[in-house]
């Protein structure tokens, strides 16, 4: 069986509205709350959100840094005018310019960690004032790679993106006319100027998504993915990303001492009674 | 001879199994309007799928006098119903069961065979497998129920063929995955090709219930389906989402497929015992 990327964007559309919907009102929510970045990522989610609950339910906050790309805000507002869901702006600097100046000679990745955290503070603090839940961004390629801030941009309620690849994330948002704009221009987390993540990843997301849907949904073993065709060190960088970042998909381990322990053999969904 | 098959596709709620009651209650009324002889609800229907460590607080012995069963046994005396459920032995063993309720009483329990536990599945953990396929009589004829995983094996449908069933009712709660370019998900794609491969090689009515709703991250896809004995489909609910798809039965087509490709007649069972002794008795067997 030769396997694809491309997916039927009507299927995925269908499957992961229902999901939203069903998830976000059993728990007796009916809104939620997004952190639109500009980028694809947000931007698909908020729409899928918003043809999920309608659009009057879905809260998208812009969240600039004072360094952030004037682009992102634009583009967070395309989809804002496009789609008609609720937002807000609020600029994070005077929350984490403060933590910066008292640290002193901070690295840029620690603060992009810092704002990444600042941001999560700001919508489960919207989440619990506006009964709204947060809707998470990660898409299946940065959680694989652990290309995320943990507790950051990992944090959500649910998150309808987290098994489409990147490049599958540009296929459905496409289908659900997202702006070219978006879609065309280079993937960026905006941390800092000039950021984007094939720069820092070292490869493209159309390379290495090949390569995980090898490995991880093929189940093909490293050295038949070098058979296959990709250089062996890439697929070693690769699979030494994946490993080294399973504690980024985990809760915290939890010491076993009694009979019956969170994580290990108390074992409930969360949709446990609903 | 006509029945009148209703199937139900319905989202259970996890663990609540009052809940679900109301809804089976609900869906049997809307079945009994629209004149079905039999309703047939999905795996584990009164309780959710994804269970775990709520198996022991959901599990139930079919009785007429338990408030859940009940309302379903007064319900049945009109109307034909298979429900799925947790079943509890008298030894406290826990089985995915579905049982066939007419005229109030049980007349079969059929608990599920093949217990998946790998990829998305855990179910062995929690559950004991069952150690019976067998047909049963109904009012309709001579049927077999089997559930989800029992079916991806070939030979439990073999089974309840050879054992009398022309009626073949599988209910299942089946997580939709393996989304490509393709119109339906893999395992959609992989459900339909097989009962329709029933129908066609046992020349039987092969009816598919399967539920739809969400369990965290888990989506099931629905889409009901009947095949006539020719393995034509004559009917399919819709993907996704509730309903209740009724569908006539003409039963005398058995008579004209089987007359017309008589594999019934031809199959050679004795065959298959004498090769499956000496397969299971070669030392060097991979069975």
């Amino acid at each position: 069986m030769k396997l694809e990327l491309a997916i039927n964007t009507d299927l995925a559309r269908t499957i992961l509205t229902g999901f939203i919907r069903s998830e976000v009102r059993r728990v007796g929510f009916e809104r939620v709350v997004i952190g639109l970045s500009g980028g694809i990522d947000s931007a698909l989610v908020c729409v899928l959100a918003a043809e999920a609950l309608g659009a009057d339910n879905v809260f998208a906050l812009r969240l600039p840094y004072q360094s952030s790309s004037p682009d992102s805000l634009e583009h967070a507002q395309l989809i804002i005018d496009q789609f008609k869901v609720r937002s807000e702006t609020l600029d994070i600097t005077p929350m984490v310019d403060p933590y910066f100046a008292h640290e002193g000679g901070i690295s840029r990745e620690r603060k992009g960690n810092i704002m990444a955290r600042a941001r999560m503070i700001v919508l489960y603090d919207y989440s619990y004032a506006h009964k709204s839940l947060v809707i998470g961004t990660s898409n299946k390629t940065e959680i694989l790679l652990g290309y995320t801030t943990l507790w950051g941009d990992m944090a959500s309620a649910i998150n309808p993106i987290g098994d489409l690849y990147k490049t599958q994330v540009f296929q459905l948002s496409r289908a659900l006319n997202i702006p070219e704009l978006i879609i065309n221009k280079p993937p960026s987390a905006d941390l800092w100027i000039g950021q984007t993540d094939e720069g820092e990843l070292g490869f493209t997301y159309s390379e290495v998504d090949k390569l995980l849907l090898l490995l991880v949904d093929g189940r093909y073993r490293p050295e038949e993915c070098v058979t296959a065709g990709f250089d062996e060190k890439f697929v070693q960088t690769v699979v030494t990303r994946i490993r080294r970042n399973q504690f980024k998909r985990m809760m915290p381990l939890i010491a076993k001492l009694s009979n019956r322990t969170v994580g290990y053999d108390f074992l409930y969904l969360r949709d446990w009674g609903t | 001879m006509e029945l009148k098959l209703a199937l139900a596709q319905t989202a259970s709620h996890l663990g609540d199994v009052q809940a679900n009651l109301e809804k089976h209650l609900e869906f049997i009324k809307q079945a009994r309007s629209q004149k079905a002889d039999l309703i047939l609800f999905p795996e584990l229907s009164l309780t959710g799928y994804v269970l775990q460590d709520l198996v022991p607080t959901v599990a139930r012995r079919v009785d007429e006098n338990d408030p859940v069963f009940k309302p379903l046994f007064k319900a049945s005396q009109d109307l034909d119903i298979v429900v799925g459920f947790v079943d509890e032995d008298a030894r406290h063993r826990f089985y995915i069961a579905s049982v066939y309720l007419s005229g109030g009483k049980a007349l079969h329990i059929h608990h599920k065979v093949y217990l998946p536990t790998y990829g998305l599945f855990d179910e062995g953990r929690f559950f004991a497998p069952g150690d019976a396929v067998r047909a049963f009589d109904t009012r309709f004829g001579r049927a077999g129920i089997l559930i989800c995983e029992d079916f991806w094996h070939a030979s439990p449908p073999y089974l309840l063929w050879l054992d009398g069933a022309d009626l073949l009712y599988l209910c299942s709660a089946s997580p939709g995955r393996g989304l490509n370019d393709k119109e339906k998900l893999e395992s959609a794609r992989w459900v339909e090709r097989v009962t329709k491969a029933y129908a066609s090689m046992f020349t039987s009515f092969v009816a598919h219930s399967n539920r739809v709703g969400y369990e965290d991250g888990l989506n099931f896809w629905g889409g009901a389906v009947v095949y006539d004995p020719n393995g034509e489909l004559m009917q399919q609910g819709p993907y996704f989402q509730e309903a209740l798809t009724v569908v006539p039965l003409d039963l005398n087509q058995l008579h004209r497929t089987r007359t017309r490709l008589p594999l019934l007649r031809d199959e050679r069972a004795g065959l298959v015992q004498t090769e499956l002794a000496r397969i299971l008795q070669n030392k060097g067997s991979r069975a």
